[in-house]
Protein backbone atom coordinates (compact mmCIF):
# COMPACT_ATOMS: atom_id res chain seq x y z
CA UNK A 1 0.00 0.00 0.00
CA UNK A 2 2.28 2.19 1.22
CA UNK A 3 5.18 0.71 -0.85
CA UNK A 4 3.22 1.34 -3.88
CA UNK A 5 2.85 4.73 -2.86
CA UNK A 6 6.80 5.47 -2.66
CA UNK A 7 7.44 3.62 -6.09
CA UNK A 8 4.38 6.08 -7.92
CA UNK A 9 6.34 8.80 -6.65
CA UNK A 10 8.73 10.26 -9.28
CA UNK A 11 12.43 11.57 -8.70
CA UNK A 12 15.47 10.79 -6.38
CA UNK A 13 14.77 9.98 -2.76
CA UNK A 14 14.93 12.82 -1.45
CA UNK A 15 12.06 14.09 -3.36
CA UNK A 16 9.94 10.91 -2.90
CA UNK A 17 10.33 12.10 1.24
CA UNK A 18 9.81 15.40 0.82
CA UNK A 19 6.91 14.44 -1.42
CA UNK A 20 4.88 11.89 1.65
CA UNK A 21 5.77 14.59 4.31
CA UNK A 22 3.92 17.25 1.99
CA UNK A 23 1.21 14.63 1.61
CA UNK A 24 1.55 13.59 5.14
CA UNK A 25 0.61 17.02 6.36
CA UNK A 26 -2.11 17.63 3.77
CA UNK A 27 -3.93 14.45 5.37
CA UNK A 28 -3.25 15.37 9.06
CA UNK A 29 -4.56 19.28 8.40
CA UNK A 30 -7.41 17.47 6.79
CA UNK A 31 -8.41 15.24 9.81
CA UNK A 32 -7.91 17.95 11.81
CA UNK A 33 -9.66 20.89 10.47
CA UNK A 34 -12.68 18.25 9.29
CA UNK A 35 -12.59 14.80 10.38
CA UNK A 36 -11.98 15.16 13.34
CA UNK A 37 -14.56 17.95 14.83
CA UNK A 38 -17.13 15.52 12.74
CA UNK A 39 -15.63 12.39 14.26
CA UNK A 40 -15.84 13.93 17.93
CA UNK A 41 -19.37 15.22 17.29
CA UNK A 42 -21.00 11.73 16.91
CA UNK A 43 -19.07 9.65 19.27
CA UNK A 44 -20.05 9.91 22.98
CA UNK A 45 -19.66 13.29 24.65
CA UNK A 46 -17.51 13.61 27.52
CA UNK A 47 -19.39 13.81 30.54
CA UNK A 48 -18.68 15.97 32.99
CA UNK A 49 -21.68 17.00 35.21
CA UNK A 50 -23.48 14.76 38.14
CA UNK A 51 -26.85 13.91 36.88
CA UNK B 1 32.08 -4.00 -10.54
CA UNK B 2 30.93 -3.46 -13.69
CA UNK B 3 28.97 -6.97 -13.99
CA UNK B 4 27.86 -6.53 -10.81
CA UNK B 5 25.80 -3.91 -10.61
CA UNK B 6 23.06 -5.49 -13.03
CA UNK B 7 22.96 -8.54 -10.82
CA UNK B 8 22.57 -6.40 -8.07
CA UNK B 9 19.68 -3.92 -9.90
CA UNK B 10 17.63 -7.92 -10.77
CA UNK B 11 18.16 -9.50 -7.08
CA UNK B 12 16.28 -6.31 -5.59
CA UNK B 13 14.24 -6.35 -8.37
CA UNK B 14 12.99 -10.01 -7.38
CA UNK B 15 12.65 -8.85 -3.69
CA UNK B 16 10.24 -6.41 -4.77
CA UNK B 17 8.10 -9.04 -6.34
CA UNK B 18 8.01 -11.06 -3.65
CA UNK B 19 6.57 -8.11 -1.84
CA UNK B 20 4.00 -7.55 -4.12
CA UNK B 21 2.76 -11.41 -3.60
CA UNK B 22 2.89 -10.87 0.33
CA UNK B 23 0.58 -7.77 -0.40
CA UNK B 24 -2.72 -8.51 0.65
CA UNK B 25 -1.27 -9.45 4.81
CA UNK B 26 1.17 -6.48 4.19
CA UNK B 27 -1.88 -4.17 3.20
CA UNK B 28 -4.18 -5.75 6.13
CA UNK B 29 -1.45 -4.91 8.74
CA UNK B 30 -0.82 -1.36 7.11
CA UNK B 31 -4.37 -0.74 7.28
CA UNK B 32 -4.01 -2.01 11.33
CA UNK B 33 -1.16 0.36 11.54
CA UNK B 34 -2.75 3.44 10.18
CA UNK B 35 -6.27 3.14 12.18
CA UNK B 36 -3.81 3.32 15.41
CA UNK B 37 -1.86 5.89 14.21
CA UNK B 38 -5.57 8.01 13.06
CA UNK B 39 -6.39 6.91 16.64
CA UNK B 40 -3.67 8.16 18.38
CA UNK B 41 -3.81 11.21 15.78
CA UNK B 42 -7.66 11.66 17.41
CA UNK B 43 -6.71 11.71 21.03
CA UNK B 44 -3.55 14.26 20.39
CA UNK B 45 -6.10 16.18 18.41
CA UNK B 46 -9.14 16.69 21.08
CA UNK B 47 -6.90 16.12 24.59
CA UNK B 48 -4.31 18.91 23.55
CA UNK B 49 -4.68 20.56 19.65
CA UNK B 50 -8.42 21.88 20.08
CA UNK B 51 -8.48 21.78 23.82
CA UNK B 52 -5.40 24.52 23.42
CA UNK B 53 -7.93 26.66 20.64
CA UNK B 54 -11.17 26.47 22.50
CA UNK B 55 -9.34 27.12 25.80
CA UNK B 56 -8.14 30.12 23.59
CA UNK B 57 -11.04 31.44 22.55
CA UNK B 58 -13.38 30.49 25.56
CA UNK B 59 -10.77 33.21 27.57
CA UNK B 60 -10.69 35.76 25.18
CA UNK B 61 -14.28 35.72 25.00
CA UNK B 62 -14.62 35.81 28.66
CA UNK B 63 -11.99 39.03 28.80
CA UNK B 64 -14.21 40.40 25.93
CA UNK B 65 -17.40 40.43 28.36
CA UNK B 66 -15.59 41.14 31.13
CA UNK B 67 -14.10 44.48 30.00
CA UNK B 68 -17.75 45.59 28.64
CA UNK B 69 -18.91 45.12 32.04
CA UNK B 70 -15.61 46.76 33.82
CA UNK B 71 -15.72 49.65 31.25
CA UNK B 72 -19.66 49.73 32.25
CA UNK B 73 -19.09 49.89 35.91
CA UNK B 74 -16.63 52.46 34.95
CA UNK B 75 -18.56 54.69 33.40
CA UNK B 76 -21.00 54.60 36.38
CA UNK B 77 -18.57 55.88 38.65
CA UNK B 78 -17.12 58.54 36.76
CA UNK B 79 -13.24 59.39 36.38
CA UNK B 80 -13.30 59.10 40.08
CA UNK B 81 -10.72 56.50 41.66
CA UNK B 82 -12.97 53.75 43.09
CA UNK B 83 -14.14 54.25 46.56
CA UNK B 84 -12.18 52.69 49.64
CA UNK B 85 -12.48 49.23 50.33
CA UNK B 86 -16.23 49.46 52.91
CA UNK B 87 -18.65 47.09 53.67
CA UNK B 88 -20.93 46.99 50.64
CA UNK B 89 -24.01 44.88 52.60
CA UNK B 90 -25.65 41.88 51.15
CA UNK B 91 -24.72 40.92 47.64
CA UNK B 92 -27.22 41.86 45.10
CA UNK B 93 -28.49 38.80 43.57
CA UNK B 94 -29.86 38.67 39.74
CA UNK B 95 -32.86 36.58 39.32
CA UNK B 96 -32.91 33.25 38.11
CA UNK B 97 -33.90 33.98 34.57
CA UNK B 98 -31.53 33.59 32.32
CA UNK B 99 -31.97 31.59 29.07
CA UNK B 100 -29.87 28.26 28.43
CA UNK B 101 -26.83 29.35 26.75
CA UNK B 102 -27.06 32.85 27.88
CA UNK B 103 -24.07 34.06 29.94
CA UNK B 104 -24.58 35.94 32.88
CA UNK B 105 -21.08 36.08 34.61
CA UNK B 106 -17.69 35.43 33.91
CA UNK B 107 -15.61 33.15 36.29
CA UNK B 108 -12.01 33.93 37.29
CA UNK B 109 -9.69 31.54 39.79
CA UNK B 110 -5.88 33.27 39.89
CA UNK B 111 -4.67 29.21 40.64
CA UNK B 112 -6.05 27.63 37.37
CA UNK B 113 -3.37 30.23 35.84
CA UNK B 114 -2.87 32.67 32.77
CA UNK B 115 -6.12 32.68 30.32
CA UNK B 116 -8.28 30.50 32.71
CA UNK B 117 -11.24 33.07 32.85
CA UNK B 118 -14.13 31.78 31.62
CA UNK B 119 -17.93 32.69 30.80
CA UNK B 120 -20.68 31.10 32.61
CA UNK B 121 -24.13 30.52 31.19
CA UNK B 122 -26.80 28.95 31.94
CA UNK B 123 -27.12 25.25 31.67
CA UNK B 124 -24.57 22.73 31.57
CA UNK B 125 -25.42 20.90 28.21
CA UNK B 126 -22.98 20.41 25.09
CA UNK B 127 -24.22 23.14 24.15
CA UNK B 128 -22.77 25.70 26.87
CA UNK B 129 -19.73 23.51 27.94
CA UNK B 130 -18.43 22.14 24.62
CA UNK B 131 -18.75 25.91 23.21
CA UNK B 132 -15.89 28.34 21.59
CA UNK B 133 -17.02 31.06 23.40
CA UNK B 134 -19.05 29.42 26.89
CA UNK B 135 -17.07 27.19 28.63
CA UNK B 136 -18.86 26.57 32.37
CA UNK B 137 -22.48 26.12 33.08
CA UNK B 138 -24.41 26.80 36.20
CA UNK B 139 -26.66 23.99 36.65
CA UNK B 140 -29.98 25.02 36.28
CA UNK B 141 -32.54 25.42 39.81
CA UNK B 142 -29.51 26.53 41.84
CA UNK B 143 -28.41 29.58 43.24
CA UNK B 144 -27.09 32.69 41.49
CA UNK B 145 -23.59 34.41 42.23
CA UNK B 146 -24.06 35.84 46.02
CA UNK B 147 -27.15 34.35 47.10
CA UNK B 148 -28.07 32.38 49.98
CA UNK B 149 -27.68 28.33 49.21
CA UNK B 150 -25.61 26.85 46.28
CA UNK B 151 -24.07 28.60 42.94
CA UNK B 152 -23.46 25.31 41.24
CA UNK B 153 -21.08 25.13 38.04
CA UNK B 154 -19.81 22.67 35.76
CA UNK B 155 -17.08 22.88 33.03
CA UNK B 156 -14.45 20.18 31.48
CA UNK B 157 -11.44 19.18 33.34
CA UNK B 158 -9.40 18.05 30.07
CA UNK B 159 -10.39 18.88 26.13
CA UNK B 160 -12.96 21.45 25.18
CA UNK B 161 -11.08 24.30 26.98
CA UNK B 162 -10.91 22.64 30.11
CA UNK B 163 -12.64 25.24 32.52
CA UNK B 164 -11.51 23.29 35.76
CA UNK B 165 -8.46 21.82 33.92
CA UNK B 166 -6.65 22.96 37.44
CA UNK B 167 -9.08 22.72 39.84
CA UNK B 168 -7.24 19.96 41.86
CA UNK B 169 -4.63 22.62 42.20
CA UNK B 170 -7.00 24.68 44.32
CA UNK B 171 -5.50 25.30 48.01
CA UNK B 172 -7.41 26.43 51.19
CA UNK B 173 -8.66 30.11 51.15
CA UNK B 174 -7.84 30.41 47.65
CA UNK B 175 -9.97 32.91 45.72
CA UNK B 176 -12.69 32.31 43.28
CA UNK B 177 -14.09 35.76 41.92
CA UNK B 178 -17.45 35.84 39.63
CA UNK B 179 -17.96 39.21 37.73
CA UNK B 180 -21.46 39.79 37.05
CA UNK B 181 -23.01 42.99 35.39
CA UNK B 182 -23.96 43.87 38.98
CA UNK B 183 -19.83 43.37 40.32
CA UNK B 184 -17.57 40.93 41.98
CA UNK B 185 -18.32 37.82 44.10
CA UNK B 186 -15.39 36.69 46.05
CA UNK B 187 -15.60 33.28 46.94
CA UNK B 188 -12.78 31.21 49.18
CA UNK B 189 -12.12 27.76 48.48
CA UNK B 190 -13.20 25.41 51.10
CA UNK B 191 -12.42 21.51 50.80
CA UNK B 192 -12.77 18.78 47.86
CA UNK B 193 -15.22 16.00 47.62
CA UNK B 194 -14.85 13.46 45.01
CA UNK B 195 -18.12 11.36 44.04
CA UNK B 196 -20.18 9.32 41.70
CA UNK B 197 -21.47 10.85 38.76
CA UNK B 198 -24.84 10.14 39.98
CA UNK B 199 -24.65 12.17 43.02
CA UNK B 200 -26.89 14.87 42.70
CA UNK B 201 -27.21 16.32 46.31
CA UNK B 202 -23.87 18.17 45.69
CA UNK B 203 -25.72 20.60 44.30
CA UNK B 204 -28.39 21.03 47.21
CA UNK B 205 -28.64 24.60 49.46
CA UNK B 206 -26.64 22.80 51.59
CA UNK B 207 -24.68 19.74 50.02
CA UNK B 208 -25.76 16.09 51.15
CA UNK B 209 -29.01 17.67 52.96
CA UNK B 210 -31.78 18.48 50.49
CA UNK B 211 -34.16 18.91 53.26
CA UNK B 212 -31.95 22.04 55.30
CA UNK B 213 -32.60 25.47 55.13
CA UNK B 214 -29.39 27.10 53.71
CA UNK B 215 -27.73 29.69 55.75
CA UNK B 216 -24.05 29.98 54.03
CA UNK B 217 -23.48 31.35 50.32
CA UNK B 218 -21.51 29.06 48.86
CA UNK B 219 -19.83 27.90 45.27
CA UNK B 220 -19.86 24.29 44.34
CA UNK B 221 -17.48 23.25 41.17
CA UNK B 222 -17.81 20.34 39.57
CA UNK B 223 -15.76 18.53 36.76
CA UNK B 224 -14.60 15.05 36.19
CA UNK B 225 -12.27 12.84 38.41
CA UNK B 226 -9.44 11.36 37.58
CA UNK B 227 -7.99 13.59 34.69
CA UNK B 228 -8.68 12.48 31.48
CA UNK B 229 -11.47 10.13 32.77
CA UNK B 230 -15.38 10.64 33.40
CA UNK B 231 -15.77 7.76 36.58
CA UNK B 232 -15.90 9.89 38.95
CA UNK B 233 -16.96 13.76 39.62
CA UNK B 234 -14.15 16.24 41.88
CA UNK B 235 -16.20 18.89 43.55
CA UNK B 236 -14.66 21.81 45.00
CA UNK B 237 -16.64 23.76 47.47
CA UNK B 238 -16.40 27.32 48.45
CA UNK B 239 -18.18 30.20 50.46
CA UNK B 240 -18.79 33.96 49.83
CA UNK B 241 -16.57 35.99 51.64
CA UNK B 242 -17.31 39.56 50.28
CA UNK B 243 -19.18 41.39 47.34
CA UNK B 244 -18.59 44.86 46.05
CA UNK B 245 -20.41 46.65 42.72
CA UNK B 246 -19.01 46.59 39.78
CA UNK B 247 -18.71 50.77 40.51
CA UNK B 248 -16.01 49.59 43.23
CA UNK B 249 -14.04 48.43 40.19
CA UNK B 250 -12.31 44.70 40.31
CA UNK B 251 -10.88 42.73 43.70
CA UNK B 252 -7.24 43.92 44.03
CA UNK B 253 -5.81 40.59 43.88
CA UNK B 254 -7.15 40.42 40.18
CA UNK B 255 -6.99 44.30 39.33
CA UNK B 256 -3.53 44.29 37.23
CA UNK B 257 -4.64 41.02 35.38
CA UNK B 258 -8.47 42.65 34.54
CA UNK B 259 -6.73 45.78 33.59
CA UNK B 260 -4.67 44.11 30.63
CA UNK B 261 -7.65 42.59 29.35
CA UNK B 262 -8.70 45.59 27.91
CA UNK B 263 -5.83 45.94 25.82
Amino acid sequence: MYGALWRVLPGPVWLRLIMVLLLAAAVVYALFTWVFPWVDAIINPIEVTVE
Amino acid sequence: MSDEQPERHRSRRSVRRTGRRTSVVGVIGELLLTAGVLILLFLGWQLWWNDAIMAGQQSTAASDLSAQWLEEGRAAHGDTPPPAPEDYGDPVVAPASFENGETFAVMYVPRFGEDSQRRIAEGVGLDVLNTTHLGVGHYPGTQMPGEVGNFAIASHRSAYGGGMHEIEQLQLGDAIYIQTQDGWYTYRFRDFEYVTPETVDVLAPVPHHPDLAPTDRIVTLTSCNPLYSTAERIIAYGVLESWQPATAGPPAEIADTVATWEA
